[in-house]
């Protein structure tokens, strides 16, 4: 444990047992890290740098385990945080002009949590504006890069979005762990895009609160991470029941590792017919294939499921999301916080503000809203949205009557070049067409990397799991990981 | 259904953004596409189903009616653009 390279590949979970055992120190585990991100700066993956702040808090963690009084398997273990939770006495932006130069005086629950875990914070890491993208080109403080690039060709990709800067920090091997948001796939697919893990929980089980909102229904944090055990000891660390969110659920956060290795003998694997599309990337088919393979050779039984109104997710979505957004970002304003446009008047003051504070995918999003909530088209699209989103709940429900986990890929396609996509709103929409429907039922999910595709970058493959069963969907997620053996590197990093 | 330009300036106007003359065109267009691929969910059969709000199968908790935080003006206006003696300040809004 010399070379400060070597720390930087340290999983979560040996950087636990190397700390245990006296081997290395947080504030060398830190510094480590802090030396990696000032070189990757052209990544552009932080908004917020805060190495003050990581160095002290590494101290302490050092300070504790000298007293014998280490906190649990995080104490000490560096972390990137998406800039959508507010940090106490740290800029948060939600990457957005809006909120430039926001302190908020608290913290999130999340990240109050991972402090009373004895996490080190590096930063706040870059995401889509308000975390509507899926590209992360749509922040104001630039555009994020994937560390990976196509073999051949050294035109910059993007990370996928919204967590596009924590999944370019894990990947990048600038942090050991990251936190995210996922309200339409916004954790797993740049974890798919980068090679990394990544995990949204049950709605419910991590608290909302503080967490700059989107759309509410839908936001939920979750880990990003290297591997499948950091991912359950990460969330171990982010989740339980808090007061302060009315939709948290009131149950106590299980030992997430502690199934982990007890393999998918007997499991039934569900297989949805519909996302079979036609026109589907035959590299993304092979892929699937070699996850129904893996995990049928580990003693899983695969299992015919239907899901029928799949395709009706992500229109569903587009109303429901964009609808909640509309509504919630109605508190930028100008008055409290945040950016301001001087006005004549009290409305013109808002309008302006708005207008320049928030960026073109975020007002396109905040008109598709307030359209579909206007009076004579509420019900013609919101709540038809909200129907069709019972009958995505429903086929879920039915499906699970009959498999424990469901198995799809992660996304219709590898990471791609920036700007490529940019123009078409559509089109960039449906990158989250697989992630989508579990994100509707509330649903965990996780996205694990499955190989490369025939450009040399990463493929994820999606596990879906029951509500509030994340331990059945981390072992049977164990199990594809050791089956996958990914071991390639970004070229970066 | 195609969203013309005067929904376009209405909708805008309930959203409190303003839109650049220019560029009310190139959105109403966008918005059409949107609208009109989301339209597509019209082809289910939604008679009889509830809609879904939340997936959250949580009722909502009865608290305590009692003040739990205050006496922070300086803590709330932190960030306020334009702060006066503890308060937030708007343009005049009654002559």
């Amino acid at each position: 444990m010399t070379s400060a390279s070597d720390l930087r590949d340290l999983t979560i979970a040996e950087a636990r047992d190397e700390l245990a055992a006296g081997n290395v120190s947080a504030r060398e585990l830190t510094e480590a890290h802090l030396a990696a991100i000032e070189v990757a700066r052209d990544l552009n993956v932080f908004i917020t740098e805060t190495p003050d702040r990581a160095l002290a808090d590494a101290d302490a963690s050092d300070a504790r385990r000298a007293a014998g009084e280490a906190l649990g398997p995080l104490d000490g273990i560096p972390l990137a945080i998406k800039d959508l939770f507010c940090t106490d006495g740290v800029q948060t932006t939600a990457a957005s002009h809006i909120l430039e130069g926001f302190v908020p005086p608290y913290e999130s629950t999340v990240t109050e949590n991972l402090r009373n875990a004895g996490t080190v914070m590096l930063g706040k890491t870059n995401l889509d504006e308000f975390a509507m993208g899926s590209s992360n080109e749509t922040s104001y403080f630039g555009k994020v890069e994937n560390p990976w690039q196509r073999e051949g060709d050294n035109r910059p990709l993007v990370p996928g979005g919204s967590s596009g800067g924590s999944a370019s920090a894990v990947s990048g091997r600038l942090c050991l762990g990251a936190t995210g948001t996922d309200t339409g796939g916004s954790i797993r697919q740049p974890a798919a895009f980068c090679g990394i893990v990544g995990m949204k929980p049950t709605y419910g089980r991590c608290s909302r609160w503080g967490i700059v909102a989107f759309a509410s229904s839908l936001d939920q944090a979750g880990p990003m991470t290297r591997t499948v055990r950091d991912a359950a000891i990460l969330l171990g660390g982010m989740a339980g029941f808090d007061p302060k969110d009315s939709t948290s659920a009131e149950m106590v956060a299980p030992d997430f590792e502690a199934r982990l290795e007890g393999g998918v003998r007997g499991l039934r694997i569900g297989i949805p017919a519909e996302y079979a599309v036609d026109g589907m990337n035959p590299e993304i088919a092979a892929l699937w294939d070699r996850g129904k393979a893996w995990l049928t050779d580990a003693g899983a039984e695969l299992v015919d499921i239907s899901l029928p109104h799949t395709k009706y997710a992500l229109p569903a979505y587009y109303i429901i999301a964009p609808a909640e957004a509309s509504s919630n970002l109605a508190r930028y304003d100008g008055v409290r916080y945040g950016h301001r446009e001087d006005g004549e008047d009290l409305t013109s003051l808002y309008e302006e503000t708005r207008a320049s504070g928030f960026g073109q995918e975020v007002r396109r999003r905040i008109l598709i809203g307030t359209y579909a909530l206007s009076s004579g088209y509420y019900d013609a699209y919101y709540l038809k949205a909200q129907k069709v989103r019972a009958l995505i709940a429903r086929d879920f429900h039915n499906a699970f009557e009959d498999c424990d986990v469901i198995l799809t890929p992660t996304t219709p396609g590898a990471a791609f070049a920036m700007g490529e996509k940019s123009d078409d709103p559509i089109a960039m929409y449906l990158n989250d067409v697989l992630t989508v429907p579990a994100s509707l039922a509330g649903l965990p999910a996780i996205s694990v990397p499955g190989g490369l595709s025939s450009e040399g970058l990463p493929l994820g493959l999606h596990l879906i799991g029951k509500a509030f069963d994340e331990q059945t969907l981390f072992r049977a997620a164990q199990a594809l990981e050791y089956a996958a053996g990914f071991d390639s590197r970004p070229h970066r990093g | 259904m195609a969203v013309d330009i005067e929904t376009v300036v209405r909708v805008a106007r309930l959203a409190r953004l303003t839109v650049p003359e220019g560029d009310l065109e190139t959105l109403a267009g966008e918005l059409s596409n949107i609208i009109g691929w989301i339209e597509q969910l019209d082809e289910v059969d939604t008679d009889g189903v509830e809609p879904l709000a939340s997936v959250a199968d949580i009722k909502l908790r009865w608290r305590a009616d009692e003040v739990t935080d205050g006496g922070i003006p300086d803590k709330v206006t932190s960030n306020a653009p334009d702060p006066q003696n503890g308060m937030f300040s708007v343009p005049k809004v009654v002559e």
